[in-house]
């Protein structure tokens, strides 16, 4: 479910495994801030998935990979298999 | 976009060589009022002063990719800048004497396995207190929604066809990082002064859409 | 709009207006200010929706995506910035005609 607002993890990422590439620091959540709400600090990570993750069948080079800012609220461990 | 094109300013060119953009001589738009209006009230209410909005504009105007240039020679002369660049980008560049602002930055290098690759599918985010304003292409639907998936095409677009064994990382510049591309030093460059090495970096090199160019 | 499929990039450039250049300005002196964040103006864009993305240029979006923002801050009331552009409108009918002399 995609509730209305402003999210900011793009839709193409939602649900997608990743890697973390690094660690950036606390940064304010820009989900309050877009409404000029207080906002609390969470934790920011540059996280790592591979086109083949992304895209499947679909990806132009399974091997290349997207790196993309994710806050904490939106990482969870993954499921085992 | 269809405001991008205005055919009757096509045989009027700007020193850069680019058309100008609709301005002073075409009829007044909606959001051309809405723009001084919201202009007005802002220095009527003391928000603002008229003087403080020039100088922002010269601000913007005075960064260029010229000065990432100076910052991609001096990381390819200097191994302890390139440690520094790498390590915090915003901290090295701020240290040169760049007025970044509050920009954080993360540096990305290129190598003959990695070829980084930069865009932001949410907007239009782009260090641009270091290189100016994006060019058109990189704010446009077509940059920001294919690059993401398909940005061998794209860069084949730009001219730049990569080898296979060539991994291509895209970073997606959603708000917080803004990201600049170290390129890979050209060879046949060794001994370079650093202005020399500046003058082979192109602004789309530092995006990850180019290369710099070859020594002459 | 990430993955989705578009056409070629264009390569068209165009150097920017002057009110382009002031709603820029207006962009970054209003979030000194501390009136808006950027996460403020993208909401605002993305509120207006994919038709905007068609029928709007750049800087249209973002001086509407700042107009929504200041209106919210309470800078300035929906009235009184009714009344700045019909006074503006009525200067003239160019934008160099339109600027406060």
């Amino acid at each position: 479910m995609s509730p209305p607002g402003h999210l900011r993890t793009p839709f193409y990422l939602r649900g997608k495994t990743g890697t973390i590439e690094r660690h950036l620091g606390p940064f304010e959540n820009p989900e309050q801030r877009a409404y000029a709400l207080p906002a609390p600090q969470k934790q920011l990570y540059r996280v790592r998935f591979t086109m083949a993750e992304l895209w499947g069948d679909e990806a132009e080079h399974p091997e290349d990979t997207l790196d993309a800012e994710i806050y904490e609220h939106w990482i969870e461990a993954p499921h085992a298999a | 976009m269809p405001h991008d094109h205005h055919d009757h300013d096509h045989d009027h060119l700007s020193p850069s060589g680019h058309p100008y953009r609709v301005d002073n001589d075409a009829p007044l738009s909606y959001w051309q009022v809405m723009e001084i209006a919201i202009r007005e009230l802002m220095i009527e209410k003391g928000e603002v002063t008229a003087a403080q909005i020039t100088a922002q504009i010269d601000a913007m105007d005075a960064r260029s990719p010229a000065n990432g240039a100076q910052v991609v020679a001096r990381a390819w002369d200097e191994p302890k800048f390139h440690a520094a660049l790498m390590t915090d980008a915003a901290k090295a560049t701020r240290e040169m004497g760049f007025d970044i602002g509050p920009m954080n930055l993360v540096a990305v290098e290129n190598t003959t396995a990695i070829h980084n690759v930069v865009v932001c599918t949410l907007c239009s985010c782009y260090p641009r207190n270091l290189l100016g304003l994006p060019p058109d292409w990189y704010k446009t639907r077509a940059y920001r929604s294919r690059t993401v998936k398909e940005p061998r095409a794209v860069l084949a677009e730009f001219g730049l066809t990569l080898p296979a064994q060539t991994t291509v990382r895209v970073h997606d510049s959603t708000a917080d990082m803004r990201y600049i591309v170290l390129p890979a030093r050209p060879a046949g460059t060794e001994g370079w002064s650093q202005d020399r090495l500046a003058a082979l970096v192109t602004r789309d090199s530092m995006i990850g859409t180019g290369l710099p160019k070859a020594p002459e | 709009m990430g993955g989705e499929a578009a056409g070629p990039v264009p390569h068209d450039q165009h150097d920017f207006a002057l009110w382009e250049k002031r709603v820029d300005a207006l962009m970054i002196l209003g979030s000194a200010r501390g009136h808006f964040t950027v996460d403020g103006l993208r909401r605002a864009l993305e509120e207006m929706g994919p038709q905007a993305f068609e029928e709007m240029s750049y800087y249209e979006r973002w001086v509407a995506a700042i107009n929504e923002n200041l209106i919210e801050a309470g800078v300035y009331s929906i009235e009184e910035l009714g009344a700045k552009m019909e006074e503006v409108q009525a200067r003239g009918d160019t934008y160099g005609e339109a600027q406060n002399a």
